[in-house]
Formats: structure tokens, C-alpha cells, sequence
């Protein structure tokens, strides 16, 4: 590791330690109302000054920062658990197996990420309580985020299959599914590591696109998505700056993750 | 072999939209209140109509019938109407398309100059801090998503198409200085600086056209970026386009306009990638 990777996960860290400690360190909940002090700019009281209907915008930077950093991973382990068993059993399988997998893949992959997601996202119930909205949200994203994922997942698997221990366990009389989760698995494990890292900061920027658009968590649970919303207000840069911590945190996390991205590709690779 | 390709080409294309429309007819069919029809709660209806509607609605009801009136109609031109707009899906599509192309072809243009421009300075002058500094610039506005790119344009007032191009700009700048870069450091590159060729020469005679087919593949895959962050663009930057045209078709849940337009970016987005395959091919082949 060096030393930026290391920063990163002392960054990361701090960050998620800040997030799960939001009861302790936060004035009060994320919901709570101050209705005498809307809008109001940074005080001693109020960190980061209040939004435009009371609540302290520090505690929804906490509570939103959690659910981001939470449920982000967990929607990558979602992708990358389907990308593995899609694209991992289609590669091992071969012939028409691989070419039925490959052209769903293909048809996920010519539509624009976003374009995919909104879409979804208008299927399901929008009027749905806030933590439904969050579930349904990133659930979404791991469902649909496994493509890229499965293509790669299954050309390992694919050469795999072809390998000589694979053959060699073949000719040794092996039945197929000992073989698959017990050689050709085992050995896909870095790309899915690489594949579980990569997913992380594109899912919280697609989250943060449909909590911008109105599609994402749904109010008053606060997520990096609805918090940026309040950019849309602004009138100036100079005007209110502190209602860029937001976009800040999300940028020195997803800035983090880059940086621990191109340790797990040297694992890969 | 072109032919081949190309008949390859559109094969997988008319594959991939007849599956891809199935499936949206499909989503479309399944999805909560696909049963209902506003028109049936209409007063002034009387009881042979009320009939009629509940018919027509009820010959939907299967999946493959509804798929295959659906396919029917699009032949003829006949995308259906918006149920939030109450206006042809084929009218909305027209007077917003020549928006959206403008903003994509603007932003695209502007994206590729820049990262171009930057691939081959970097390439050519080949210094660790002009490197760095361009590797900074591109790997933050990676991190930045693309509403919030829309919101700071219209914060400081700049076109919108500036948005996409930073959208799209730092991923291509990466891909083309990577390729560029590796391009570089063939043996063939060393032969010919052995032998007193000019950095100009070398990097538009011999690294250039190397990498010219790959940078084609990204052309298209780039055009899929540009439409995606179209949406947040359009919506944030109110601007009357297809971008926009869509999130106010998932806002109001209006699933007919919004699977149209999903079609019709799939086919954009293919024939992109498409046309970049086969002008690489042709340029794979003029090389050889």
C-alpha cells in the first residue's frame, strides 16, 4: 500500500466511524425541526447551519453519510454475488450458455446506466415510506449494476475452463459442480474483489443522480443524493458555502475509493 | 468481410431491440396499476363505451398479444400517446429531439477536443507535473456526478452541453493518454526516434493511427455517456429535450412514453457503437 491508499483508508474509516457514531456526535436526529431557526447560517449550535425547513444540517450530513456508505457495499456485494454466478457459471458452462448470458448482458449494456435506473425506478411505487425508498433504491442498483461485471467475470471463467488443473480435475473425474466451487471460484475471487471496489463509488454517484433527480431516498431519511438537492437553491457559490460539505464528503470518499481501486486492480492483476 | 460485419452488426441490433422492446413491453404490462384506465372514470361515458374500453384493455392483458399489437403499431408509426402529456409519443419525440442532438453533439465535440488536446500534449511533452495536474483535474470531475455538474452550470450561468463534455471528458482523457502512452513506448516508437525522426512526426505518423481504431470504440461507447447524463442535464438545466422528456416521464410514472424513449436510446446507442466498430474495422483494414 502506499501512502495515498493508506490516507484513503484512514479517510474512509474516519468517515464511516463519524457516520455509525451520528447518535453521539449529532445535536440531534435527522428529522428534528428547529422552526424558529430556518435556513439559518453555521453557529455554535447548529455546525453547518440549518436547512430550509429547521433541520441541522450537520446530523443529515451524519445520518447521510451512513446509509451512503452502508448501503452502497451492500448493493456492490448484490451486483457483484449475481455478476458471479451469472457471468461465472456462464463462462464455466460455455457454448450456448455463454451466448444466451452474454446477449442479456448486451442488452443491459447498450442502455445508458442512468437511462436503466430511472427507468426501473419509475416501475416501482414512488410514494413509499422513507426506508422502503431506501431499500428500493439501492436494491435497484444491485440488481442492475452486475452487468459489466458478469461480462468480465464470465472471459475469466471462460479461459478457466479451458486451463489444464481445470482439465486435469475433469479427466480425474471431478463431477462439474465440486469442480466449479471448489477450482474454477476460488481462483475468480480477485476480479470479484476488483468488481466489488469498482461498484462502490459508481453506485453512490448513481445514488446521488437519482436523490438529485427525485427519484432516490425519499424525505425526511437524508441521503448524499436529497442532501446535494439544495444546491439546486443556491444563487451564488459565495452566498451559503457551507451547503457544499456535502458534495465535498462525497467527493473525498469516491476520491478514496479511486485510490483503493488501484490496489485491488494490483491484486487482480 | 465489411458486408459480413455490417449485416453481423445490424442483425445483433434488430436482436437487441426486439428483445429489448419485449422486455419493456413486459415491465410496462407487469407494472402496478397497468389495470386501470383513467378514461373508464370519465362521466360522460356511457355503457357501450365503458364495454369497449374494458375489451380493448382486456385483449392487453397477454403479454405476447400486448407486445405484438404494440410492435404492430410502432411499425406504422404509431408509438402511443403520453398519459401524463396526453400528446402523441411520436410528436413529443420530434420537437424535442433536435434539443437533445444539438446538446449532445456540442457536448461530445467539446469533450473529445479537450481530451484529445490534453492526451497529446501530455504525450508529447511526456513532464511528470503537467501528468499529474491533468490526471488531478480529470480524476475529480469523475467524482463529481452529473447533476450536480448540471446544477453548477446553471449556478455560474454556462451552456449546458459544458456539463456533458465534463461528464464525458475525463473518461476519455484517460482511455486515450493511457493508449497513447503505451502506443509510445512500442519498439517501433524507439526505432524511429533512434533513427532522428521529429516528436511531431512520430506522434502523428506512427503512434497516432495505431490508435485510432481503439479510440473509435471509445467514440461510441462515449455517445451512451453523453445520453445518460443527458437526463440530469436536461432536467436541472431546464432544457425542453428528451433528457427531460424522461424524467418527467418516470416522475409521473408515465411507462409507455418512458419504454419509448428507452427504445429509441437502445438504438441510438447501439448504432453508435455499431458505426465505431465498423469504421474501425475499415480503418484496421486500410492499415494492413
Amino acid at each position: 500500500m502506499n501512502p495515498w491508499q493508506k490516507l484513503a483508508c484512514v479517510v474512509l474509516a474516519l468517515m464511516l466511524g463519524a457516520s455509525l457514531a451520528a447518535n453521539w456526535l449529532a445535536p440531534a436526529g435527522y428529522a428534528k425541526q428547529y422552526r424558529e431557526a430556518t435556513d439559518a447560517p453555521p453557529s455554535r449550535a447548529h455546525w453547518l447551519g440549518t436547512d430550509d425547513v429547521g433541520r441541522d444540517r450537520f446530523a443529515r450530513v451524519l445520518y447521510g453519510t451512513r446509509i451512503s456508505l452502508l448501503l452502497a457495499p451492500a448493493a456492490a456485494l448484490l451486483s457483484t454475488l449475481m455478476a458471479a454466478l451469472i457471468g461465472g457459471l456462464a463462462g464455466y458452462l460455455g457454448g450456448n450458455w455463454t451466448r444466451m448470458a452474454m446477449a442479456v448482458t448486451d442488452l443491459f449494456l447498450s442502455l445508458p446506466w442512468l437511462f436503466l435506473l430511472i427507468t426501473a425506478r419509475a416501475l416501482m411505487p414512488l410514494n413509499v415510506s422513507p426506508m422502503v425508498s431506501v431499500l428500493v433504491t439501492f436494491m435497484l442498483l444491485g440488481l442492475l449494476g452486475w452487468t459489466t461485471g458478469a461480462r468480465v467475470l464470465c472471459a475469466t471463467a471462460g479461459s478457466l475452463r479451458s486451463s489444464d488443473f481445470v482439465r486435469q480435475a475433469r479427466a480425474a473425474g471431478l463431477p462439474g459442480q465440486r469442480l466449479f466451487w471448489v477450482h474454477v471460484m476460488p481462483n475468480l475471487r480477485p476480479v470479484l474483489y476488483a468488481q466489488f471496489w469498482i461498484s462502490i463509488p459508481v453506485f453512490i454517484l448513481s445514488e446521488a443522480n437519482l436523490g438529485i433527480l427525485g427519484l432516490g431516498v425519499a424525505e425526511p431519511m437524508p441521503s448524499w443524493g436529497s442532501l446535494l438537492k439544495e444546491l439546486e437553491g443556491l444563487v451564488s457559490v459565495g452566498e451559503e458555502p457551507w451547503k457544499f460539505v456535502p458534495l465535498i464528503l462525497l467527493v473525498v470518499v469516491v476520491t478514496s475509493f479511486q485510490f483503493l481501486l488501484s490496489r485491488q486492480e494490483e491484486v487482480a492483476a | 468481410m465489411l458486408r459480413k460485419q455490417i449485416a453481423g452488426h445490424a442483425l445483433s441490433l434488430v436482436a437487441t431491440v426486439l428483445l429489448g422492446g419485449l422486455l419493456s413491453a413486459t415491465l410496462v404490462r407487469l407494472a402496478p396499476g397497468f389495470e386501470t384506465d383513467e378514461h373508464a372514470l370519465d362521466p360522460h361515458l356511457n355503457g357501450a363505451s365503458l364495454q369497449a374500453l374494458r375489451e380493448a384493455r382486456h385483449q392487453d392483458r397477454n403479454i405476447l398479444w400486448f407486445y405484438l399489437s404494440y410492435m404492430k403499431r410502432a411499425v406504422h408509426g404509431d408509438f402511443g400517446t403520453s398519459l401524463s402529456l396526453g400528446q402523441p409519443v411520436r410528436t413529443l419525440l420530434r420537437e424535442r429531439a433536435p434539443l437533445t442532438l444539438r446538446l449532445l453533439i456540442l457536448g461530445l465535440g467539446l469533450a473529445w477536443a479537450a481530451a484529445l488536446t490534453l492526451a497529446l500534449t501530455a504525450t508529447w511533452l511526456r513532464l511528470a507535473a503537467f501528468d499529474a495536474l491533468t490526471t488531478l483535474v480529470s480524476g475529480a470531475f469523475l467524482c463529481i456526478p452529473a447533476a450536480v455538474l448540471a446544477l453548477l452550470s446553471v449556478l455560474w450561468n454556462v451552456p449546458g452541453a459544458l456539463a456533458i463534455a465534463l461528464v464525458v471528458f475525463p473518461r476519455v482523457y484517460r482511455y486515450s493518454r493511457n493508449l497513447l502512452a503505451k502506443s509510445y513506448s512500442q519498439p517501433h516508437i524507439t526505432t524511429a526516434k533512434a533513427k532522428g525522426l521529429g516528436e511531431a512526426r512520430i506522434l502523428f505518423w506512427h503512434v497516432v493511427p495505431v490508435v485510432a481504431p481503439q479510440l473509435l470504440a471509445v467514440a461510441g461507447v462515449s455517445v451512451s455517456m453523453a445520453v445518460g447524463a443527458a437526463i440530469p442535464v436536461e432536467a436541472l438545466c431546464g432544457l425542453a429535450g428528451i433528457g427531460q422528456l424522461a424524467w418527467q416521464a418516470a416522475l409521473a410514472r408515465d411507462l409507455p412514453l418512458l419504454v419509448n424513449i428507452t427504445i429509441l436510446v437502445t438504438l441510438v446507442t447501439l448504432l453508435a457503437n455499431s458505426g465505431a466498430d465498423v469504421i474501425g474495422h475499415m480503418v484496421r483494414r486500410q492499415e494492413a
